[in-house]
């Protein structure tokens, strides 16, 4: 982009006939405040100058870094375009030969790590690790096969209530719902696979938008999954019938002098999504280089030329559907395990926004990425907490400016690049 | 029969208010391929400025005509203004970059705008003047109130002349060219000479006006508002823009009274619970039967 016009030569004019422009937009809903029913109006022009402040300061910073970003897409730096596609840090870890030390240091450090927190830090992790399995379906999705997919959370949904409906209908435990909870889903996944097979890009997306919007309405309107009130009192998984918190508790309180209101149920839900983690980690990395992945990558770039080179892009539409799905299935049951109360809505249109974020955020198509935007996203609320009421419309803003100053996200995927020079 | 009637007519009141919206995301979609997913909060925003402005503006003296008139006038300037501000910042800069990039940049902005009002004005319901039905002349409409209130027939006529006036902006004049030249083929109208740049921002702009009318009826018809109404609103706008067949604006107008027929008379007939349900499926079975919509052109793919 040549065009560094003569406009942005004085940035400070610029910035201040900004921050008078956005003053003066911001003006009716920052400064006058109404009571419609006692017809009262408010005049709050004090906020008048901090707003002029802050926008010309942010006007100032959008303008440089909007400089810079040209700049350095101008003049890629010298040597990274002859050496192929930039190499991450995740990479050159993954490279090297002492990798399996690390990662299974790193892995001992988790499971660890539980029993030296408090309980909400427990809550923290779990929903962190449990974020981490979704995105991971969701980038088969989305990121890997290029399958916009708007309506994620009803598989999420889908298996939570699997497992909230058996135990409170029959009694059915956890472990017998894992499994039932995903292959509900997988099949789910499939029955929505079925009849989009025909439609692409933005059409799937609404149908998917659709979908979800139609099963989160069903579960709030039908009474056999008690409407919005949701259900309660799920329990948490059985570890071969004992009660951890009565037979260990005092074992592990007296003997490693460890936090003893620590609850180790929800501990055991904690390891449980860890070992989840790491095997959907392993399949999907399995599964990127497989014949399978590679079919999905082929239908992300042209569904046309897939279909040429003898790939059938339903089947791989299909594929790529059920087996997200099925990752959703698994995370929603050890979801209602854990919060032990669920309602249709946790599993709204922005909790399908919120998986997708994570995604884009950690850079589409790559594994080591998704993970970290989850990390990212699940723990920002908590970084956040101290602006409380803000928070959302700080995370609004992050997601815009990310998009704007790195859109492939934090971990680029390594292949898409590969591809696109 | 009454019952009949007055469906009819709150269907069409529905359909109308959906179908201004609807227009702002099929332009858009038509000529950058984005789903907008903050037009829903322009509309929002545009319904808060009404508000406000009918508060002071009354306030000093305004009212009857004069007062709806001058309301309309600033909330859609200033939505309008809000458009073009919100396409600078989040839209324009992320031109060529993939797909997904715009998309996740419009919800990001649509959660901002969202906590925005939310925090600047007020989280719960806030009751909102009905202007048109304190229009004194409209009393020759009493005897059939029991059908349709006077501000629906108003919304109804108000939203068939915006319509026209739209329909009359982009068949006659320079801009409606360049708009339909740039939703054809970008590449071959820049080389033709059309700003592009001023043309999206245009897009941009018409659009958020409609969404404030929009904003301005739905107050005066539901009497209240709050600052998540934006994203139903959008959501059904949008389906009803991609049941007509997006990127068509003939198209968008239909799908969205349809839509709204079929909501009102799923409402009065089966059960209100199900009211939301019916759109989509409404939009799920179109999509599957007839992909490019019921106006739409089907997409020929060249390879």
């Amino acid at each position: 982009m040549p065009q560094i016009s003569s406009k942005t030569s004085k940035p400070v004019l610029r910035a201040l006939f900004s921050a008078l422009w956005l003053a003066f937009l911001a003006l009716p809903i920052l400064v006058f405040r109404v009571n419609s029913i006692s017809g009262i109006i408010e005049y709050q022009w004090s906020r008048l100058p901090k707003l002029l402040a802050a926008g010309f300061l942010a006007s100032l910073l959008w303008n440089y870094f909007q400089k810079r970003h040209l700049l350095k897409q101008e003049s890629p730096k010298a040597g990274s375009s002859s050496a192929g596609p930039p190499i991450t840090w995740a990479d050159r870890f993954l490279a090297r030969t002492d990798r399996y030390r690390w990662l299974s240091l790193l892995g001992f450090g988790l499971m660890v790590l539980p029993f030296f927190c408090s309980p909400y830090a427990v809550k923290i992790l779990t929903t962190a690790l449990i974020y981490i399995t979704l995105g991971l379906g969701l980038n088969i999705v989305v990121g890997v096969s290029g399958l916009l997919h708007l309506g994620y959370a009803a598989f999420f949904a889908v298996g939570a209530y699997v497992y909230g409906l058996l135990n409170y209908y029959f009694g059915w435990g956890f472990w017998v719902c894992l499994p039932l909870g995903t292959l509900s889903a997988a099949l789910a996944g499939l029955l929505l696979g079925l009849p989009v097979i025909r439609l692409t890009g933005d059409y799937l997306a609404i149908v998917t938008l659709g979908f979800g919007e139609i099963v989160r309405l069903l579960l709030t309107n039908s009474s056999l999954t008690m409407g919005p009130r949701g259900i309660g009192n799920i329990p948490p998984p059985g570890f071969f019938g004992l009660d951890l918190n009565e037979k260990f508790r005092p074992f592990l309180v007296e003997h490693l002098a460890l936090n003893p209101y620590m609850d180790l149920n929800k501990i055991w839900i904690y390891l449980i999504i860890l070992l989840i983690v790491v095997l959907t980690t392993i399949a999907a990395l399995r599964l990127e280089n497989s014949r399978l992945g590679r079919a999905w990558l082929a239908l992300r770039e042209d569904e046309t030329a897939c279909q040429s080179v003898g790939i059938s892009p339903s089947q791989a539409k299909l594929t790529a559907l059920t087996l997200g799905s099925s990752f959703a299935g698994l995370a929603g049951v050890v979801f209602a395990a854990q919060i032990t109360f669920i309602a249709p809505s946790s599993f709204s249109f922005m909790d399908s926004i919120y998986i997708l974020t994570i995604v884009v955020l950690g850079g589409m198509g790559s594994i080591s990425g998704v993970i970290a935007g989850a990390a990212v996203i699940s723990c920002l609320p908590e970084f956040l907490r101290e602006a409380e009421e803000y928070r959302f419309l700080i995370f609004g803003a992050l997601m815009v400016l990310m998009m704007v100053y790195r859109p492939q996200g934090l971990i680029r995927s390594v292949r898409s690049v590969c591809s696109r020079s | 029969m009454n019952l009949f009637v007055e469906l009819c007519f709150s269907g069409l009141t529905k359909g109308s208010i959906y179908a201004l919206i609807a227009l702002g995301y099929t332009m858009v979609y038509g000529i950058i391929a984005l789903i907008n997913f903050a037009h829903g909060e322009i509309y929002m925003i545009g319904a808060f400025t009404a508000l406000i402005f009918s508060l002071i503006l009354s306030s000093w003296g305004f009212s009857g005509l004069g007062l709806i008139f001058s309301v309309m006038v600033i909330a859609g300037l200033y939505a309008a203004m809000y458009g073009y501000t919100t396409e600078k910042i989040a839209y324009k800069p992320l031109r060529s970059s993939p797909r997904l990039s715009p998309l996740i940049s419009a919800i990001g902005l649509s959660i901002f705008l969202q906590n925005y009002v939310l925090l600047a004005q007020t989280s719960n319901d806030i009751l909102f003047p009905d202007l048109i039905g304190q229009l004194d002349f409209l009393g020759f409409l009493e005897p059939i109130a029991h059908l349709a209130t006077p501000t629906q027939i108003c919304i109804v006529i108000t939203c068939a002349v915006t319509m026209a006036v739209l329909s009359f902006i982009i068949k006659k004049t320079k801009m409606g060219l360049a708009m339909r030249a740039v939703a054809q083929n970008p590449d071959m109208a820049r080389l033709s000479g059309v700003n592009i740049d001023r043309v999206i921002s245009g897009t941009f702009i018409l659009g958020s006006v409609l969404a404030a009318l929009g904003g301005l009826l739905i107050g005066c018809s539901m009497q209240q508002i709050n600052s998540n109404i934006g994203f139903l609103a959008g959501l059904k706008a949008f389906t009803a823009a991609v049941l007509g067949g997006i990127g068509s604006i003939p198209g968008a107008v239909l799908g969205a009274l349809i839509l709204g027929f079929a909501e009102n008379f799923t409402a009065g007939y089966l059960a209100s619970d199900y009211e939301d349900v019916v759109a989509f499926i409404l939009l799920t079975a179109i999509l599957i039967i007839r992909p490019e919509g019921i106006l739409g052109q089907p997409i020929s793919r060249k390879v």
